[in-house]
């Protein structure tokens, strides 16, 4: 078979023995790859969340109410959103996977918190004077994380990351060097995020929305459409997933998570370098971490926000890197809109999903080729092409940049 | 450190300043530190309070500009950007901003307050300012937590992922503001552990 | 005219937290992005919202912004432009 001496550059493979998501394209992984696979996005115009820029700036919004939700994750209504969407993905990615006596932990990232209920409250607020995070019970990024590993009964070990877009897939690397290290023999990373108003205002006054669903990759893109969702996984110890004496029989683990990276831009606040320097250095390292070179990548998931700024830079450091040959490659959120902190681990699953069937994804609403690149985005779904590790990229505000690998077992 | 209007480096109190506001006293500082940085005005408290004490906590060092520096190559070899990593944390995030930007929502979003509602802005001035590139990370935690801080930059070293970092806590809401930064090498004077973190953290000054 | 250039000189450094600046500092015709007074993307932004705060005058896209802020002059000119009645 030719696996390569240390195909995990030093350390104990990591495997991932589950995987979980709800977005605005299915509520989870099933549901998730058949609209992938039908070209159905959750674009479109906003439903449940209640704004002034409501008629004007589409969004990909989970299609179910917080009861509904609620009902879905067994927590109660009135739980922030955020909470409610982890629980259900975090629930989804265990199912089935026996921790009985093994030390479990949770690391999750979001950027919202609880901030749906809190924008709620705040107006009332305001006529009062001080103010503690803690007082508004639920509303800080701690809580959502807590919150959720009780509804998992996980106590070992819960942290909380909250590094913007890219929060998630540092959550999963994170949980990865606490196996190999150890501490841990399962651990579910991810993230989540809900729309809120606080994040819509915001990006639009940064003017970087698109009033039309997005084209990601595309010369002629606008911006990026807001999404929500959760995604995480779970990681495990190859102890675990592959038992002495196991039979061939029976599920196996999905994946390994062969390679990591996070690198800080060190340019702007919110733009990225003209060069992608960051998100250069995020892929390259992941690549050394796993001990492969461009040319072994089979799919690459962008981070593909639609901006005009992520497009073009973060193209340009795939160009520096894979010229002059490339993988197909695509940005998912033209399906699920910029999940924010729950994008890196939303993007992870469907990475994972996409080993286990050779998946491509399009790259939807794509017309004209970005000037200065000399690729182009997969436009079409395919099955069965021989992909053997995907690459993904979430690139955060702050300059925090992260590229994850994952690869076939 | 930097705490209740005291701001001590390496164990000496540098300076006493009495403010009203979390802003006023950090722009006092910064212009007592004589430091030429414009930028500085338009970041929101928990960015100016990570910026000053890094700036304080760099001071003297080679560390304190890598942008020029070559990759490192072996121990004794100038440190260069991707060497350096930043770990930072705290209980409140972002929400003192939170809250300043959401009041101008009301009437016209801020985009400048906007950009500060992420805890991790502050690293990113960080490096902008130093030119780190390497592996950074914000964390949030009910308290100050030596343990997980520790543990996590040793596994980078362990890693041969960083050669320096600069790690701790930064903390504002409101008036009140709470910093502990340490600079972590591979050889310095003081052993990198919880309790030390600890002990520094509990006690800033040395007699 | 000169009225709305020193006004806006204030306006300027107020929004966009320039503390070490006095009106006197800005040239009329100085270039206020790139060199000149270094001002970024975020700066930018900021001064849409003072258009529109101000002025009552919203900038249809961003695009238009570099023309329109190039300097305080060209600010001005915009303004009376477009000023409503």
């Amino acid at each position: 078979m030719g696996a390569p001496a240390n195909p995990s550059g030093g350390g104990a493979p990591v495997y991932i023995a589950g995987v979980g998501v709800i977005s605005s394209i299915g509520d989870d992984s099933a549901a998730s790859l058949d609209a992938l696979s039908n070209g159905r996005a959750g674009i479109g115009p906003m439903r449940l969340l209640r704004s002034a820029h409501r008629d004007e700036l589409p969004v990909a919004e989970v299609p179910h109410t917080n009861a509904e939700l609620a009902s879905m994750a067994g927590l109660q209504a009135t739980l922030p959103r955020t909470a409610l969407l982890s629980a259900i993905a975090a629930r989804e990615a265990l199912r089935g996977i026996d921790t009985k006596g093994l030390r479990v932990g949770l690391i999750s990232a979001n950027t919202v918190g609880g901030m749906d209920l809190t924008e709620d409250f705040y107006p009332g607020f305001f006529k009062g004077g001080r103010y503690r995070l803690r007082d508004v019970v639920h509303h800080e990024c701690g809580a959502i994380t807590e919150l959720v590993a009780d509804r998992l009964g996980i106590h070992h070990h819960v942290s909380t990351i909250s590094t913007a877009c890219s929060s998630s897939a540092n959550a999963i690397f994170m949980g990865a060097r606490l196996i190999r290290q150890g501490h841990l023999d399962v651990v579910v990373a991810g993230g989540a995020d809900a729309l809120s108003r606080f994040t819509l205002n915001g990006f639009n006054t940064l003017m970087i929305l698109d009033k039309e669903p997005c084209h990601p990759m595309d010369e002629n893109r606008k911006g990026l459409n807001l999404g929500e969702g959760a995604g995480y996984v779970v990681l495990v110890s190859e102890r675990l997933a592959r038992p002495a004496g196991s039979s061939a029989s029976g599920s196996g683990p999905l994946a390994r998570l062969t390679g990591w990276c996070n690198a800080n831009d060190a340019y702007h606040q919110t733009a990225s370098s003209p060069e992608g320097t960051g998100s250069y250095l995020a892929m390259k390292g992941a690549l050394a971490k796993a001990g492969l070179s461009p040319s072994d990548i089979g799919y690459i998931n962008l981070h593909g926000t639609g901006t005009q700024n992520n497009d073009i830079a973060e193209g340009t450091a795939v160009k520096t890197l894979f010229d002059p040959v490339y993988p197909p490659l695509s940005s998912t959120k033209s399906f699920t809109g910029h999940t924010l902190g729950g994008s890196g681990g939303i993007e992870a699953v469907f990475s994972v999903l996409s080993l286990q069937g050779g998946y491509i994804y399009p790259n939807l609403r794509w017309h004209t080729p970005m000037k200065g690149l000399p690729f182009v985005p997969a436009i079409g779904f395919v099955r069965g092409a021989p992909v053997r590790h995907v690459l993904s990229n979430s690139f955060g505000f702050g300059g925090n940049c992260t590229s994850l690998i994952f690869s076939h077992v | 450190m930097v705490r209740r209007g005291r701001v001590y480096k390496d164990g000496a109190l540098r300076h006493e300043v009495h403010a009203r506001t979390a802003r006023a006293f950090l722009e006092e500082v910064y212009a007592a530190e004589t430091i030429s940085y414009p930028k500085f005005y338009k970041m929101d408290p928990l960015s100016q309070l990570g910026f000053l004490a890094t700036e304080l906590l760099l001071e003297g060092t080679p560390l304190a500009d890598v942008r020029g520096a070559a990759p490192g190559i072996g121990a004794s070899a100038a440190l260069g950007p991707e060497d350096v990593g930043v770990i930072l944390a705290n209980t409140n995030a972002s929400l003192d901003t939170d809250v300043r930007y959401y009041r101008t929502v009301a009437e016209m979003p801020s985009p400048a307050l906007f950009v500060y509602t992420l805890p991790n802005i502050v690293i990113g001035e960080i490096c902008i300012r130093h030119g780190f590139k390497g592996e950074n990370a914000f964390f949030v935690f009910k308290a100050f937590h030596a343990t997980f801080i520790t543990q996590y930059v040793q596994g980078l070293f362990a890693a041969g992922l960083v050669k320096a970092c600069v790690c701790g806590w930064v903390e504002v809401l409101d008036n009140d503001y709470d910093a502990a930064l340490f600079l972590v090498e591979e050889t310095g004077t003081t052993p990198f552990t919880a309790e030390n973190l600890k002990k520094i953290y509990d006690r800033p000054w040395t007699n | 005219m000169d009225q709305l250039m020193a006004d806006l000189k204030r306006q300027i450094i107020a929004q966009l937290n320039l503390k070490d600046l006095k009106p006197e500092d800005i040239g009329d015709d100085q270039p206020l992005f790139v060199e000149g007074l270094g001002l970024d993307s975020i700066d930018a932004l900021e001064l849409i919202v003072l258009l529109q705060q101000e002025y009552k005058i919203r900038l249809a896209s961003a695009d238009d912004g570099p023309k329109v802020f190039r300097t305080v002059r060209t600010m001005a000119e915009y303004i009376k432009e477009h000023q409503p009645a």
